[in-house]
């Protein structure tokens, strides 16, 4: 026990760690064999091996430092950036494993064959595709960016010590859950929030860290100001706490089982899963990605944001209406006819902010235009900016209830939801990640600039693809659900309207195919610049040779 | 009243009222005078370094 304190004294890097890592294993490994059903047995003979493979490493890695001089991981600008290295690397990696589930699932839905029962049929993957792309990719680079957003606009060390490595790991240990949970086929049934309670329960813990983390910054901050960008991550923070903690609420059946239940019924239950839905859009998707637009494309440009006064205006005016859109989710359903309504009107109201913070993100481009030619990343963050604008435009129009009445259900609302998460989300990402990688890694610029620029097209292209295709499917599958012919008669079977589809489903696939193809060639391109390497190529025409903005 | 009713009519009133009267205090406080100044300081903490 001595040399045990001794060790503990000598500053054993990790020990605490690593106890906590191998005392969890154990507690997986009892959850396994005392479960109540198979499945939960199963998911945690899952977190059983991860657990363990993670103490395994931990072990490894654990240093026997001297006791007196305690090292504080050195950044060089005092910043804690490992963290946020780590966070870039699984922001590219889990966007890459997003988009290819995405490919497989519009090929499953064109060539039902391709549904390998019972693992990897659309309803398990349709998820593990959602998921990814909005949690592990969208969410990853939300964290990874805020934590270098809210460091430097403070000028303050990240708070908290190591509590940016447990928001990093546990947040990847909720993925993996999330995603192996999806496969075994557990499931709450709830859009966007399909883990059951337990993993909720954990993300909860891994959201609270977080929210202590950025917050701690924030407070310990040397800049007087709260920098703009910082108002929405927070935002972004606070607001999803809320909606997962109300919309998760649940009575599990067992605490070493799988299935819970909701503590709402009927037409609440719905509205919750809604007001949470299109909240996770509202803030996941649109706050947080807007505090990357807010921090980053003034980085790029390296000019201020067009007007400052303009994004605050913006940020509480998003705040205030975007809570009460949801009930659009749910036109012509049981819902009470006045909420309808209610979120209709506040759907057609967002389109003011939102346009608001579209042309202030462009317009932060004045006098710097010839960028967009001669930079990629600035074009990439441009197109972002455009896609942001037409799919909130896009959005309102949906919301109204005529219009409704024709895309609800359809492709259409698929296209939509595309428009906005591949080109804004997707497009705004991908330009954080190239801004970010040659400076936390202190390269003097990308592998290459001219890949980006391939990124960008094979990006943009696929999106239009995409998005164009999505347009004419679903507006065909609407008209074709309401046809009916002079006797009253439905003139087209269910059936019938899925078979007229088949074309669609498969350019859709080209679509994603090529939007893929971009993220592989960044992955490449980021894994180059890591390893140090620059490629010999021409400059952009009418570049300054570093693309990079003025130190 | 039950607490349904009494909520909504609390939220299409009172509550309605607050939050309009709170977002309209943010536009008035963001263009008083003075405050062009302090946002254009603002807007430049992103460029100051690195």
């Amino acid at each position: 026990m001595r040399d045990l304190d001794q060790l503990g004294d000598a500053n054993v890097k990790y020990l605490t760690e690593t106890i906590i890592l191998a005392v969890g294993a154990f507690l997986a490994l009892l959850g396994a064999a005392f479960a109540h059903d198979r499945l939960f047995e199963s998911h945690m003979w899952v977190l059983f091996f991860v657990l363990l493979g993670a103490t395994i490493l931990m072990v490894r890695h654990i240093t026997f430092a001297p006791a007196s001089p305690v090292l504080p991981s050195h950044d060089g600008d005092g910043y804690f950036d490992e963290v946020i290295k780590y966070g870039v690397i699984a922001t590219v990696f889990w966007g890459v494993v997003g988009f290819l589930v995405g490919v497989v699932i519009a090929a499953q839905l064109a060539f039902p064959d391709l549904n390998i029962e019972p693992w990897l049929n659309f309803g398990r993957t349709r998820p593990l595709h959602t998921s990814a792309v909005i949690f592990a990719f969208g969410g990853n680079a939300l964290i990874a960016t805020s934590f270098y957003v809210v460091q430097r606009t403070s000028r303050a060390r990240l708070f908290g010590g190591n509590l940016g490595w447990f928001v990093f790991w546990g947040y990847q240990l909720f993925i993996v859950m999330a995603a192996t949970g999806y496969l075994l086929g557990i499931t709450q049934g709830r859009e966007y929030a399909e883990p059951e309670w337990y993993v909720d329960l954990w993300l909860t813990v891994v959201w609270v860290a977080y929210l202590i983390a950025f917050l701690g910054t924030i407070m310990t901050r040397k800049e007087p100001h709260i920098y703009v960008a910082n108002w929405f991550y927070l935002g972004f923070i606070v607001t999803v706490a809320m909606l997962h903690i109300v919309n998760n609420l649940a009575v599990p059946v067992s605490f070493l089982g799988v299935k819970s239940y909701s503590a709402f019924s009927g037409v609440q239950d719905a509205l919750t899963q809604w007001w949470y839905g299109h909240n996770a859009v509202g803030f996941f998707l649109t706050a947080g990605f807007l505090g990357m637009m807010y921090y980053f494309v003034p980085k790029q440009v390296n000019r201020p944001v067009y007007s400052y006064r303009l994004s605050i205006i913006h940020f509480w005016a998003l705040i205030f209406m975007y809570i009460w859109a949801g009930p659009h989710h749910l036109h012509y359903t049981a819902l009470p006819d006045w909420a309808q309504t209610l979120g209709m009107v506040f759907s057609i109201m967002l389109w003011m902010p939102s346009w608001g913070g579209m042309i202030n993100g462009l317009m932060t481009l004045q006098g710097a235009w010839d960028k967009i030619r001669t930079d990629p990343i600035v074009r990439m963050m441009v197109m972002a900016i455009a896609f942001y604008g037409m799919a909130t435009f896009e959005g309102p129009m949906m919301s109204i209830k005529s219009v409704n009445s024709l895309s609800h259900y359809t492709d259409w609302t698929i296209g939509h939801v595309h428009s906005g998460a591949l080109g804004w989300n997707g497009l705004i990402t991908f330009g954080a990640v190239y801004f970010l990688v040659p400076k936390l890694w202190k390269r003097e610029r990308l592998y290459s600039i001219r890949m980006v620029n391939w990124h960008f097209w094979l990006a943009t292209l696929g999106i239009v693809v995409y998005a164009a295709v999505m347009w004419v499917a679903g507006i065909q599958q609407g008209l074709m659900w309401r046809e009916y012919d002079e006797q009253g008669f439905l003139v087209y079977s269910f059936a019938e309207t899925i078979a007229a589809m088949f074309p669609y489903y498969v350019l859709r696939a080209v679509g994603g195919g090529l939007f893929l193809l971009g993220a592989l060639i960044m992955a490449y391109n980021v894994t180059m610049t890591i390893l140090g390497y620059q490629r010999d190529e021409a400059p952009i025409p009418g570049a300054a040779p570093a693309l990079q903005p003025a130190e | 009243m039950e607490t349904y009713t009494a909520m909504r009519h609390f939220a299409d009133s009172w509550g309605l009222l607050a939050m309009t009267l709170f977002f309209l205090a943010v536009v008035a406080f963001v263009f008083r005078p003075g405050a062009r100044k302090a946002a254009e300081r603002a807007a430049e903490i992103p460029l100051k370094e690195d």
